[in-house]
């Protein structure tokens, strides 16, 4: 194969991902759209087999087959094996959390390929070609040690809550400062020490940066380090004279920054605050008191009388839900009011769960008819008309702190407002405040009734009561 | 490559990056961030390319250790991307598989 066809598949690939990305942003076409992206991806990395680029120094590329042929097959076997049943078995409520590490490892591969290449660059290297190398890898650790601390987040293995220390954004600034100090020292030096230190400091500062990250804005952070990974490969696109790395890079980089804007908007945070809000913060105003407060609990008879003679009644499912696996009860509880002429509707966050479009996610799992589903802006104006608000294992998404609270880590992110409806019931494990760690002032209402337990179990319980009457 | 065809490449995929994604429902945020992440795992080509190069063993396991994370990246997002998108399939046939 010769270079220009070598190119045309190049271009092909980058349209594909193009079509990809256009698909993926609508309903109807984003399985074909995803679909189309993996047989860009696929026809890329087979191209690669075929045409080998030239080396440094080389003005054509040598003779097929490539080097180290099987050591390639067998690093791409070793990929497969372990991320395919990684992404085939992970539980649907997990699928965050992967989504991040899978975005870290992409981070880590880039910064790998600027080393290995900054070691193969030699003298007679440009210093543009060299200063998009150590971008690439300083970019590429920082999204590695990043997603793995979002991922260390979501997965609940450290704590959710912004970390915060004395001096903490001093440290933060210094190592900013000494990544920069060092980028400059590589550029001029040519070393490995000075190459090796600048990746440890990156690492750290992607520690750094991540930490002081409340829970509920994870998802934000996450979708950044995405972009931030597309631009790494978009920079070694330019160091390896890959037409095709530059298009990928460069699109994900892109959409990947706008589609990290349409989230902060969905929760209503600014990019900057979400970012640094934390060295602002003040710590939370946590009562010690809250928990010796009187809340009133019911049994799942009195929700069921509740519901019985309710005219509508709206189901607002959290990440709870989908831990305790309710959604098929859940959907059984909607059947069984619609059958007594219940008007039921779900309101849905668009960051229930823990990213956007999650609930629905879980939801469309269940079955759950998608007409059912009504998004935050139908749903808000209806609460006032509606009888009985079902909470299920949500907790910040219907805090009204958000609203009345400046200074707490949720205060304006639009919420459901469910403290409009008549009878608000939560179902809930236990007193245990949500991801954002915050106290919600909504359980101690006269309105409101507590039915404790597991989800699943409680809701059957209900389901049981309901028929029963 | 010239820098002014780089330029011109990064600049138009710039704003087709900005373009094609300016209008999702929030429904779609996950996957469609899941589906970007896949699409920058061809860094796996660049992988294969400097393992292609190396001419240490140091390079040699480094690039590798490249292609393994690449490798993972790639398909392992567009299994994932597929299994969310999969739950959004038109009612007709999830009542057909009806659980």
């Amino acid at each position: 194969m010769n270079s220009t066809l070598y190119s045309l598949i190049g271009l092909g690939a980058g349209v594909a991902f193009i079509l990809a990305l256009k698909g993926l942003s609508h309903p109807k076409t984003a399985r074909r759209g995803n679909l189309i992206g993996a047989f860009g991806a696929t026809v890329a990395t087979l191209s690669v087999f075929l045409y080998v680029t030239p080396t440094h120094g080389q003005d054509v590329g040598h003779s097929l087959p490539l080097h180290n042929f099987w050591w390639i097959i067998g690093a791409i076997l070793v990929g497969l094996v372990i991320g395919v049943p990684a992404a085939r078995k992970v539980e649907m409520t997990q699928m965050p959390q992967l989504v991040a590490l899978f975005n870290g490892v992409g981070g880590g591969a880039a910064a790998l390929v600027a080393i290995v290449e900054y070691l193969n660059l030699g003298t007679e290297a440009t210093t543009a070609e060299v200063i998009f190398t150590v971008f690439t890898v300083v970019v590429g650790c920082v999204s590695f040690s990043g997603s793995i601390i979002t991922f260390m987040k979501l997965q609940e293995l450290m704590t959710t809550r912004p970390v915060v220390f004395p001096g903490g954004r001093f440290v933060i600034a210094g190592t900013l400062a000494a990544v920069l100090g060092v980028s400059v020292w590589v550029v001029s030096a040519m070393g490995t020490t000075p190459l090796l230190t600048l990746a440890a400091l990156s690492l750290l500062f992607g520690v750094l940066f991540v930490l002081p990250v409340g829970g509920a804005d994870v998802p934000i952070v996450i979708s950044l380090l995405n972009a931030f990974t597309g631009l790494t490969v978009a920079a070694s696109g330019y160091v390896l004279s890959s037409t095709l790395l530059i298009i990928a890079g460069t699109l994900v980089g892109a959409s990947g920054t706008i589609l990290t804007r349409l989230m902060a908007e969905a929760m209503g945070r600014s990019l900057f605050g979400t970012l640094f809000g934390a060295f602002t913060a003040k710590p939370q105003a946590v009562s010690d008191s809250a928990e010796e407060r009187p809340v009133r609990s019911g049994s799942a008879d009195d929700v069921a009388i509740l519901l019985n003679y309710a005219r509508r009644v709206v189901i607002v499912p959290g990440f709870g839900l989908a831990v305790a696996q309710a959604q098929h009860t859940v959907r059984e509880l909607a059947d069984l009011m619609i059958s007594k002429g219940i008007d039921v509707a779900y309101g849905i966050h668009p960051v229930a769960g823990r990213m956007p479009g999650h609930m629905n996610v879980l939801l469309a799992e269940a079955n759950v008819p998608y007409d059912q589903l009504a998004e935050m802006d139908e749903v808000n104006p209806t609460f006032g008309q509606t009888d009985v608000a079902i909470v299920i294992g949500a907790n910040d998404v219907v805090n009204p702190a958000a609203q009345t609270t400046p200074g707490c880590p949720i205060y304006g992110m639009p919420i459901l407002e469910v403290n409009n409806a008549a009878n608000i019931i939560f179902l809930k494990r236990s007193m245990r405040p949500g991801f954002a760690g915050i106290e919600n002032e909504l359980l101690y209402d006269p309105k409101t009734m507590l039915l404790f337990g597991d989800a699943k179990a409680s809701l059957t319980k209900v389901v049981s009561a309901l028929k029963a009457l | 490559m010239d820098a002014i065809a780089i330029i011109s490449i990064f600049v138009l995929a710039v704003f087709v990056g900005f373009e094609v994604v300016s209008k999702v429902s929030s429904t779609l945020h996950t996957p469609l961030m899941s589906g970007a992440n896949a699409i920058h795992g061809v860094i796996l080509v660049g992988a294969i390319i400097v393992a292609d190069h190396s001419e240490t063993n140091l390079e040699l396991g480094l690039s590798l250790a490249a292609i393994v994370l690449a490798t993972i990246n790639m398909v392992g997002g567009f299994v994932v991307t597929d299994r969310m998108l999969e739950m959004f399939k038109p009612k007709k046939s999830v009542d057909k598989a009806g659980e």
